[in-house]
């Protein structure tokens, strides 16, 4: 465990040292700001327009900060052949796999935690109410939605080719996977066969990122979702980072690190 | 020959100066779009109201509190409630089981994951009708043709949110930019109406029948409900200030165009009632 947690502090150094995180920080802030300063209708009390601008660029930035990040851990160690030395010690290949995950996801956590503090400061400075059970709930599934992006990517990373095309195609899948998640099975029933069925079967087979978006129950104000709802989806969101990560070690333990 | 960069810099700084002090006001024919004065008509030009109307959309989604149907959810197409709520409309319990677009979970997952779902039909109220007004702002912007921005923001501003300057400043920029539509000077003549300011009611709402007759057929058969407000909101007006014949007048004139004229029948036949018996009120016009 001692030797996943010291590779996953070589992560966290690493996003720190990088400044994607810093960029998409500052821009979000400043279209948070841009949009909370703008006057409607002479009426200083409108937040809800603010809170929905801020959340969709948490959720856009949080998405490009874990693929991008992920996308380019095992292709670097390769790519600057750090990955052998890194090896020749007494590290196993899923220790190695482990720790990056680990890695990624506890910096998205990070950046995660910054981000709602930074949406905590502003919308309650407007609304002079702090609902953090709400935020908590957000913040929480979105991180546990991320451990699946994660390992996913980290699973693509071992198959194609380059950084860019693993953080592309995992982009459009999770965007997919989003949009259309819960759609698919009402999608499928308009189609004919054979698509009907590889549709349905796709609805019943995929992970259901779109359950971890709490983003309406924050910007609507809405009440908490139910505690043993949220521990479910908690464990699902487990399961599926486990399922990820056993595909990739799978992947990772064979193959052939010289080519 | 040696030229030094700085002079080459200055020269082209000039020459670009030059060119454009000569080609600004040729510019400005070229193209339409450097007319607008609206933002997102510089950058989008006409492409800006394939926008609009999703933005208007968002209105209804906020009014919703989130609870909205998506595309593929059966209901999708139909009327944005926040039209119908500006045009008085009361919801009743059946329309609510009607717009229960999610009905029974299909399957476990979508029976999961409407816990992840805002599955409570409710409405914007309590002065929180202010969090739709950014989108009919931005809707507006994009199409300042579509006459229902304008009503629907000014109805909730005048009547959920007591800002009826706002109201009337926005009424008016529609009718800027449409001066041909009668229906936003209705709008315009029941906000002076609720101020009080009868006489200002009138003439807005009399240029609005102006307006109206001086549509072609088509327009006129498209604008009926909207002729039929005015001159019926016309003939309340003229009765309430005792100008009975003017009330009778138009009372007959919405007759024409009404879906219901054997109740105006009854109006008119109250106002004559009133009109046979000895004058009490003074006319004011």
């Amino acid at each position: 465990m001692n030797k996943i947690v010291a590779l996953a502090g070589v992560v966290i150094k690493e996003l720190y040292r990088r400044k994607d995180f810093y960029v998409l920080f500052v821009l979000t802030a400043l279209l948070t700001v841009a949009a909370g300063m703008v006057n409607f209708f002479n009426d200083d009390k409108i937040i809800r327009i603010v809170k929905d601008v801020c959340l969709m660029l948490i959720w856009v930035s949080a998405l490009i900060i874990a693929i991008v990040t992920t996308a380019r851990q095992i292709p670097a160690e390769r790519e600057a052949r750090t990955l052998f030395p890194l090896l020749a010690k007494p590290v196993s290949r899923g220790q190695v796999l482990a720790g990056k995950f680990l890695g990624c996801w506890l910096a998205t956590g990070v950046a995660l935690v910054v981000f709602y503090f930074f949406f905590a400061i502003i919308t309650g400075s407007r609304e002079h109410i702090w609902p953090w059970a709400v935020y908590f709930q957000a913040m929480w599934l979105q991180w546990f939605m991320l451990a699946i992006v994660i390992a996913m990517v980290l699973l693509g990373s071992l198959y194609f080719a380059a950084p860019s095309s693993t953080s592309t195609i995992s982009f459009i899948l999770v965007v997919g996977m989003l949009g259309l998640g819960s759609h698919l099975n009402t999608l499928a029933l308009q189609q004919p066969e054979p698509m009907q069925s590889l549709l349905a079967g796709i609805y019943f087979a995929m992970p259901h990122l779109e359950w971890f978006d709490l983003r309406d129950f924050v910007v609507y104000d809405q009440k908490l979702i139910a505690w043993p709802a949220f521990a479910l989806a908690t464990v699902y969101a487990v399961v599926w980072t486990g399922i990820f990560l056993l595909l990739a070690w799978f992947g990772f333990r064979r193959k052939n690190l010289s080519t | 020959m040696k030229t030094s960069p700085w002079i080459a810099l200055v020269s082209l700084l000039a020459l670009a100066f030059t060119v454009a002090t000569s080609l600004s006001s040729r510019a400005d024919i070229w193209s339409k779009r450097s007319k607008s004065n609206n933002f997102f008509g510089v950058i989008f030009g006409d492409g800006r109201k394939l926008f609009a109307n999703q933005f208007f959309t968002m209105a209804d989604v906020y009014f919703h509190s989130g609870y909205y149907p998506s595309i593929f959810d059966k209901n999708s197409a139909e009327q944005k409630e926040i039209i119908s709520a500006s045009h008085g409309a009361k919801e009743t319990e059946e329309d609510e089981k009607k717009e229960d677009f999610l009905g029974q979970p299909k399957d476990w997952i979508d029976a999961f994951g409407r816990h992840f779902r805002l599955t409570e039909h409710v409405h914007l109220e309590q002065g929180n009708e202010r969090e739709m007004l950014p989108w009919l702002r931005l809707a507006a912007d994009l199409d300042p043709q579509k006459i229902e921005t304008y009503t629907v923001g000014a109805f909730f501003l005048r009547e959920h949110l007591g800002k009826t300057n706002e109201a009337e400043a926005f009424l008016r920029e529609g009718f800027h930019n449409n001066p041909e539509n009668s229906e936003l000077l209705f709008e315009l003549g029941r906000l002076y109406q609720d101020s009080a300011d009868v006489t200002r009611a009138r003439n807005v709402w009399e240029l609005g029948v102006k307006k109206f007759l001086a549509l072609d057929d088509a327009g006129k058969k498209e604008n009926k409900l909207v002729f039929d407000q005015l001159a019926v909101n016309l003939g309340r007006l003229e009765d309430a200030a005792g100008n009975f014949d003017q009330a009778i007048k138009w009372l007959r004139a919405a007759q024409s165009v009404s879906p219901v004229p054997g109740e105006l029948q009854i109006q008119i036949d109250a106002i004559q009632k009133k009109l046979a018996a000895p004058a009490s009120v003074p006319a004011t016009k």
